[in-house]
């Protein structure tokens, strides 16, 4: 008897343990707490926050459509994870720069799976990113390097037009129309690095062109001695050096006035050019980080409210076993909020939807095993006995009865592998198993902990539910 | 037992309900969200005033948007949906729905989903629902393998996916009903919704067959309906109060919880009402009246 009853104090301590790490590693509106004291100084340098979804914490999710028609079928999975890289290489890159502030982008490829009209699509999520026309143009944006040879002739004369009321029109003018294309372009290029001159230390642009790219430069360079070979990027000039022989082998330098973060920005942006892929944009969705938050407070308010009434239920209800249930719930809510910061489970409106009906199914198990219990008391067990057989004889039905669940769940979570609800079945799924167990293993410490086997009206009282008690029961039945 | 003895009655019951959803299904369809159809979603707060319907509406049909519903939501916000937009037509028209800037305003939520996606989205939930039936009925022919006598197990099956077809049909009537009524929308929450009642209102069927099945083997009362009836007995007071907690957090959900699993919380309690209901009042009554109709076949045969 006093062995389960340390038993039982001892899953409370751990209980209430894990309830204390979920809520204290949650940070605290971004604010250190003031009070210097050991555990909190802990829970200042690891906290562990729940993963939260687009849609409560506001962002930009963007599904790309990439046309691989022109890729040899073998080759479309090797492709789209070097499409994702590039992707996830632009969206650090201007993470890094400040552009877009994202949390932790979420780059997926998603197959498009067997038959003609599977289609490849690359989803983006960007937590925190709520101006999609930024992110889009980041995304998208292919920086274009290209050289340019600067003609002989000179350039036009512009012609001003006046008309009569004595208005001067001047035509637009292309200010680098004397430099035109050669054809080679950043699509050729195989690599580039920064490097830095030996002599000056100046850091410059070092490339490294293809084999095609290379006969390119090659025909280039030896036609064209004495000219100006101008490198264009997005249409600007950013080098114009001089041809002074034939260069052969593919490789060229870029230099110019850069910083050294500058080179490096620019071999990366280089060798990371062209997207090797193209892609359209599909769907995007925006949730205002003010939504997300509101959903959020609801979602909690919501979650509270439910364990609330289902608590005073259960013990209007069951008495002394519907308290037990309540602590074995509250264990079972910290246990698997615990579980969830620990696997990083992305909790979406959805997710915290599927928690908040596994705390429904939950009691499930526990009021299968409570009507069992009085079944066996109004069959004239003792409290303790009646407590043995109702957990023995519930355990089938509660097996059977979660099966169902637990199947819905798993195949929901395989066939919509890049949905909400992947974290809606998720959710579902860790809730009822550990439901089963806190059920199972929790309720059952506790019930035979506080059982006694004294028969006086108390207890009778106690271990009855509804409007009639343990020993009114046996005497109806009878 | 009462269920058992009324059993006409409580079929009738949910014959007539079953079949009048059938009819609001038919008649009113169901609304397809944009994540099954393809189109935008479109959530703008106004920040000091808000123009009116007919303003907004104007705008839209600037946009060549005619076709596009524009309703208030809340104190300050408007919802537009209309076919999707690319990103040029967006920003313009959010610029163009300050009207002038006379009414400043903030995007809250964007959603585009272009027809591809939908109609793969929708192709992903009917294979799920399919998915879904057929490894339920197999798991209720495996768990009832060893039941074969009055009634053969398969049997069970059958009535499962009898009372799964009406846990089904009654959600989706009074989502046909709000969709008429209050433009509410199928889309994946829905599907999800119908399936979760699907898991759970299936386990109610099983726990209440569970104890018949124990019963049986333990030979409590003399006719095949008598086990039935003191199952039932047995049973309901657990199926009720179950159901009953999962919908008491349901009502939390849809009442305080987030707006957009509100219809998701609605389709929930409607499902687990009825999914309860069908457990205690249409399975087990469907049981005994097939086990009646063996013995008069049976006695049939004898006769001849």
């Amino acid at each position: 008897m006093w062995k389960k009853r340390f038993a039982a104090l001892l899953i409370l301590i751990i209980g209430i343990a894990l309830g204390f790490f979920v809520y204290k590693s949650e940070p605290v509106g971004g604010h250190a707490p003031a009070r210097p004291h050991f555990l909190t100084s802990y829970f200042d340098k690891h906290q562990m926050p729940f993963k939260l979804g687009l849609d409560l914490s506001g962002g930009t999710h963007l599904v790309y459509e990439a046309d691989v028609s022109a890729i040899p079928q073998a080759q479309v999975s090797d492709s789209m994870k070097v499409l994702r890289d590039v992707v996830a290489a632009r969206v650090n890159g201007k993470q890094v720069s400040g552009v877009l502030g994202v949390l932790e982008p979420l780059i997926q490829i998603k197959e498009g799976g067997v038959g003609a009209k599977g289609s490849e699509q690359l989803i983006v999520d960007l937590p925190g990113v709520t101006d999609v026309t930024q992110a889009e143009q980041t995304i998208g944006e292919t920086p274009t390097l290209e050289f340019r040879l600067k003609s002989d002739k000179p350039a036009p004369p512009v012609q001003a037009t006046v008309d009569e009321k004595g208005n001067v029109t001047l035509p637009m003018i292309d200010p680098y129309a004397q430099y035109i294309s050669t054809g080679l372009t950043g699509r050729y290029l195989s690599s580039a690095s920064v490097q830095f001159d030996q002599n000056t230390g100046a850091p410059y642009v070092a490339l490294n062109f293809n084999s095609e790219g290379a006969d390119l430069f090659d025909k280039i360079t030896k036609e064209n001695i004495g000219k100006t070979l101008a490198i264009f990027l997005d249409g600007q000039p950013i080098s114009t050096p001089t041809i002074q022989t034939e260069i052969t082998g593919g490789q060229a330098v870029i230099s110019g006035s850069f910083t050294p973060q500058q080179a490096k920005d620019l071999a990366s942006s280089l060798s990371y050019g062209a997207l090797p892929v193209p892609i359209h944009l599909v769907s995007s969705e925006l949730i205002g980080p003010s939504l997300g938050a509101q959903a959020m407070k609801d979602g909690v308010r919501a979650g509270i409210i439910g364990f609330l009434v289902v608590a005073i239920f259960l013990i209007l209800w069951y008495r002394l076993p519907g308290l037990v249930a309540v602590v074995a719930l509250s264990i079972y809510v910290a246990t698997t909020l615990f579980v969830f910061k620990l696997m990083h489970v992305t909790l979406s409106s959805a997710a915290i939807a599927g928690f908040i009906i596994s705390i429904g199914v939950a009691v499930d198990a526990n009021v299968l095993i409570f009507e069992r219990i009085k079944e066996e008391l109004r069959g004239g067990r003792t409290v303790s006995d009646a407590i043995t057989a109702g957990f023995d004889r519930a355990w089938l039905s509660i097996r059977d009865s979660n099966i169902s669940s637990i199947i819905t769940a798993l195949i929901l979570f395989f066939l919509f592998a890049d949905s909400f609800v992947r974290g809606f079945a998720i959710t579902f799924l860790i809730g009822v198993l550990i439901s089963m167990f806190s059920a199972i293993v929790i309720s059952r410490l506790f019930l035979r902990a506080v059982a006694t086997k004294d028969q006086s009206r108390l207890t009778a009282f106690l271990f009855g539910s509804g409007l009639s008690s343990a020993k009114a029961n046996v005497v109806t039945t009878k | 037992m009462f269920i058992i003895k009324n059993k006409f009655v409580f079929l009738t019951i949910s014959a007539v309900i079953v079949l009048a959803s059938i009819v609001c299904i038919l008649v009113y369809g169901l609304k397809l969200g944009i994540d099954f159809k393809g189109g935008t979603l479109l959530e703008v707060n106004y920040t000091t005033s808000v123009p009116d319907t007919a303003a907004v509406n104007d705008v839209l049909a600037a946009h060549k948007l005619s076709d596009a519903i524009a309703q208030p939501e809340g104190a300050s916000g408007f919802s537009i949906k209309s076919r999707p937009l690319a990103e040029g037509e967006r920003t313009s028209l959010i610029s163009d729905l300050s009207i002038g800037g006379q009414y400043p305003l903030t995007e809250t939520n964007f959603t585009s989903i272009g027809p591809s996606v939908g109609a793969e989205l929708a192709r992903k939930a009917i294979v799920a629902i399919i998915v879904v039936v057929i490894f339920i009925v197999l798991y209720i022919a495996f768990a009832f393998r060893t039941v074969s006598k009055p009634v053969s197990s398969w049997k069970y099956g059958l009535i499962a996916i009898a009372t799964l077809v009406h846990d089904l049909a009654i959600p989706s009537g009074v989502f046909a009903l709000l969709g008429h009524f209050q433009g509410a929308e199928v889309n994946t929450l829905f599907v999800v919704a119908l399936l979760t009642v699907l898991g759970i209102s299936v386990s109610d069927t099983i726990v209440v067959f569970d104890r018949i099945r124990e019963n049986l083997k333990n030979h409590v009362a003399p006719t095949f309906a008598e086990t039935v009836g003191k199952s039932l007995n047995q049973t309901f007071v657990r199926s009720i109060n179950t159901s009953l907690t999962v919908i008491l957090v349901l009502l939390a959900l849809f009442f305080v919880g987030p707006a957009s699993t509100k219809d998701f919380a609605l389709v929930l309690i409607v499902g687990m009402f009825f999914g309860t209901y069908s457990s205690i009042f249409v399975a087990s009554p469907l049981l005994v009246l097939t086990e009646a109709w063996q013995e008069k076949k049976a006695l049939a045969a004898k006769k001849k």
